[in-house]
């Protein structure tokens, strides 16, 4: 891997450039990133989880989560055909170190990643006393580190568990759909890292996503739907044992 | 007081003269509503509504504490509530751009392909094409312990007692920034590809899977894959 | 893995709400209590709950200063408290709690006893002496018009805060309610009855105390008990008491009718890790028990002394019930998972900012604020409490 002295000549200026965009504060002041412009969400294809852990991982380490605490997370469902009501679950360390090897037998098994599904109409807004939790205008739930108050009850109206409190910090945290990445046209930490593609960003104001061609073809879910939350996470492939 | 005369005990005049106590006042009030004694002016103050208010004087005195205190409190709120809040919603609106200024660790794998782009070449011919690079290479990041901050004068310290300074983000260098700041460690392809490709009943079927026991029996996996493009017959072999 | 069975989410397998959680609702409840009990008497003309009139009202104060302290203690950051005050979200129930509780504490407990006790304090700021009479100075506003018009305008409105008040206490302890209730993630909490349930048991709650307070402190100050004030706090108790014992079971058996998703995993949950919490505690000793105490009481003519005996440990195990049934919904609605698979554990540590000793010391600090309020407003009828007055007579 050898870098030529005019390669590096071009690259850095330009990777200053980039840089300083992010220091700047505002995604307004990123080039080219208007929040009017972008609703994200998230897709995930279940049938090309291998749980193998990389997403819980990098999470971890992109947005230094700490140990025992969990932004995303992979559970390993093991179904009998004739129970669909009592499947097996596990989540060892949420999955982080992948999962021990499965005997063959005559149940079903798959892998469900989880997360924060950035809910439309989110009962974790709700709920907050103060506005330290919020759906920003591109349609990515945030909890704002200076204001909140630690109280938890954001916590506790969370039906899929997504949201924990920073033992350091004493707030509210979860994931953020790596926003500081996503505003400067990156993907996410879990997206990137996963070999499979079976974690996708959306965008879903972006006509030239893909994602508007597999939502056509093929049947996708969300978690819980009874809770009529408008979850943006979409998953292709969700057996109806998955709670 | 003057132009009034009150007939009755001098001995109870002395307490209206000091004007502090309760019954001096009854003492006054009672002869207020004695027309005859009274000069013009004083007939005129002593009506019905303004004994109400009189009697009353003391819920004034309760309701008027209140609207101080509420008007304290709409003072110190102009003070206290950060300028951008509300701005797009009900909440502090420069969190957004707070949230949106943490440092990036991973590079993604367009940054890698622009100097690495012979690896890419090879990659993309394989059937690792989808496979991120920091996917398997991890974040090449180093995260230099936090300076240590400024000593607190007194103030700040008894300050700190309550309000907790919260912990910053750690500075952090990047390979993708600059390449000899964080020299990356190739990883170790027998731990490495295990991860994904151990075989366990619980991954999907057509995926590629081996029990690393019996397939390589211990040998490192870029023994014979190339993991860059690691499918043996397709120019991936060594 | 460390006290979790079955699966949970692995952000669920630590609790977020601690006992102290649980003492807050207890604490307003008592409040609420205490002051339906004083509206029975002022509103209801109910005369011969009269000599508990101004303590129930002191003991809802005392209580009401106590209420916000656990909440300070389980916040990750206390300072940051006023913000619900100053802005604060009109869809959360805790934000909206934050303005009814300081509407109660000062629109109505306060403006209430200031305006009950008005002429006493005037007169006790002429009294007294030293930082005493500051105090009392203080406490009169400024004010020292004590004739029969200003006191028939104080009788008048008070009369009147009184009636706010009711709704304001039902109020006050059904947002708590609410606050739990309006939580569609938890199918323990989520409930239109939570609210009403949680008025009623406030109540019954709030009426033991005091009832119990009333009983110990005339004891301690060898006094004796006014028997009849007693026998008709035992019977609105009694009567309050089926009411709210109806509602919890008309909870429970809905549940067990519908049997939506929910049911297996907290069927589950009741017969195991709350089973002597919720079916022991709550329903059989702090229910059941003193409801047939009480209804004996009301049907069977018995000695003074027994009926006394038999309201004290009624109203004791009322109020252990009551504490029963908060901790069963909050901790019980944090023990199993939200997915209905697994159970965690409750691991309450002894010495910690949201530990039993807090909680325990939380629950003695009203009391000391009430010694306080006691000696500073004393309520007792039957004492002369001026010292002008004892010695004209």
């Amino acid at each position: 891997m050898n870098i030529s002295r005019r390669q590096m000549l071009i690259l850095m200026p330009a990777a200053a450039v980039a840089w300083k965009a992010v220091l700047a504060g505002t995604p307004e002041q990123s080039p080219n990133y208007k929040m009017s412009d972008h609703w994200w969400g998230m897709l995930i294809d279940i049938p090309k989880c291998i749980g193998c852990g990389n997403c819980v991982r990098a999470c971890a380490t992109e947005n230094d989560v700490p140990d025992g605490y969990f932004r995303t997370w992979v559970e390993r469902y093991h179904v009998s055909d004739e129970d669909m009501t009592n499947p097996e679950v596990i989540s060892p360390d949420g999955g982080k170190e992948g999962f021990p090897v499965a005997a063959e037998d005559d149940k079903k098994y798959f892998f469900v990643p989880k997360m924060c599904n950035h809910c439309t109409d989110s009962p974790c807004t709700q709920v907050c006393p103060v506005g330290a939790t919020f759906v920003s205008p591109d349609g990515v739930v945030l909890i704002d580190q200076k204001y909140c108050l630690g109280c938890a009850y954001c916590v506790q109206a969370c039906p899929y568990g997504c949201r924990y409190i920073n033992p350091q910090k004493e707030t509210a945290e979860k994931c953020t759909l790596c926003y500081h990445r996503i505003t400067q046209g990156l993907t996410t930490a879990c997206c990137e890292a996963c070999p499979t593609g079976a974690r996708q960003l959306v965008d879903l104001k972006d006509p030239k996503d893909p994602i508007h061609e597999f939502l056509k073809t093929h049947s996708v879910q969300v978690l819980k739907p009874q809770m009529a939350t408008g979850a943006k996470a979409f998953y292709n492939g969700l057996d109806g044992s998955v709670r | 007081m003057s132009g009034v005369t009150v007939a009755c005990d001098p001995s109870h005049i002395r307490p209206y003269l000091e004007a502090r106590t309760f019954r001096g006042k009854e003492c006054f009030r009672s002869h207020w509503n004695q027309s005859q004694d009274l000069p013009a002016f004083s007939k005129r103050r002593s009506g019905f509504i303004m004994s109400k208010f009189k009697d009353a004087g003391h819920l004034f005195r309760f309701a008027g504490l209140f609207v101080l205190l509420f008007v304290v409190f709409l003072v110190v709120r102009h003070f206290v509530v950060p300028k951008s809040f509300g701005k797009y919603g009900h909440y502090r609106a420069d969190a957004i751009g707070e949230i949106a200024a943490h440092p990036a660790k991973y590079a993604g794998h367009e940054t890698c392909e622009a100097c690495h782009s012979d690896v890419l070449d090879k990659k993309s011919k394989g059937k690792h094409a989808h496979v991120n690079c920091e996917a398997c290479h991890g974040a090449l990041v180093k995260v230099l312990p936090a300076p240590p901050p400024p000593t607190p004068n007194v103030y700040e310290r008894m300050v700190a007692l309550v309000i907790k300074p919260m912990p910053q983000d750690p500075p952090v260098l990047r390979h993708a920034d600059d390449p000899s700041s964080v020299v990356p460690e190739l990883p170790d392809t027998t731990v490495l590809c295990a991860r994904c490709h151990t075989a366990s009943a619980a991954k999907p079927k057509g995926f590629p899977q081996v029990v690393p026991a019996d397939h390589s029996n211990g040998m490192a996996c870029k023994t014979c894959h190339d993991p860059h493009s690691p499918a043996m017959d397709a120019g991936g072999a060594k | 893995m460390n006290g979790v069975e079955g699966f949970m989410y692995p952000n669920e397998i630590a609790l977020q709400w601690s006992v102290l959680i649980v003492l807050y609702p207890f604490i307003t409840g008592l409040v609420a209590g205490a002051f339906i009990l004083a509206s029975l008497e002022r509103v209801f003309r109910v005369e011969a709950v009269k000599p508990t009139y101004r303590l129930a009202l002191l003991t809802a104060l005392a209580f009401l200063l106590d209420a916000p302290l656990p909440l300070q203690l389980h916040l990750g950051h206390p300072e940051r408290s006023p913000e619900m005050y100053f802005t604060p979200h009109s869809t959360s129930a805790m934000a909206m709690f934050g303005y009814v509780y300081l509407w109660y504490l000062m629109a109505v407990l306060v403006l209430e006893i200031w305006l009950d006790y008005r002429k006493d304090i005037v007169l006790w700021s002429q009294e007294s002496k030293g930082l005493l009479r500051i105090v009392y100075k203080i406490m009169t506003l400024g004010s020292s018009n004590i004739n029969e018009k200003a006191l028939a305008v104080d009788e008048r409105v008070g009369w009147i805060v009184t009636i706010i008040g009711i709704p304001s206490a039902f109020l006050l302890h059904g947002y708590v309610g609410f606050i739990f209730g309006s939580i569609k993630a938890n199918p323990w909490w989520s409930s239109p009855l939570m609210p009403v349930v949680f008025i009623f048991s406030a109540m019954v709650s709030g009426i033991a105390a005091v009832m119990l307070l009333y009983m110990g402190v005339t004891k301690l100050r060898h006094h004796t008990i006014d028997v009849k004030c007693v026998d008709a706090i035992a019977m609105y108790l009694f009567y309050i008491f089926i009411i709210d014992f109806s509602l919890e079971m008309l909870d429970l058996i809905h549940r067990i009718y519908e049997a939506d998703e929910s049911f297996r995993s907290l069927n589950f949950l009741v017969h195991t890790q709350l089973y002597i919490p919720h079916i022991v505690i709550q329903i059989c000793l702090g229910t059941l028990t003193p409801l047939i105490l009480l209804g004996i009481t009301q049907v069977v003519k018995l000695g003074e002394n027994t009926r006394k005996r038999m309201y004290t440990t009624a109203g004791c195990l009322a109020l252990i019930g009551i504490f029963a049934m908060r901790w069963n919904v909050v901790i019980g609605g944090q023990l199993f998972s939200k997915s209905f698979l697994g159970y965690t554990t409750y691991k309450m540590h002894l010495v910690s900012k949201e530990g039993l000793l807090a909680a325990i010391g939380l629950t003695i600090l009203p009391l000391i604020f009430l010694w306080v309020l006691v000696k500073l407003l004393p309520p007792w009828p039957d004492t002369n409490i001026h010292k002008a007055a004892a010695a004209a007579d």
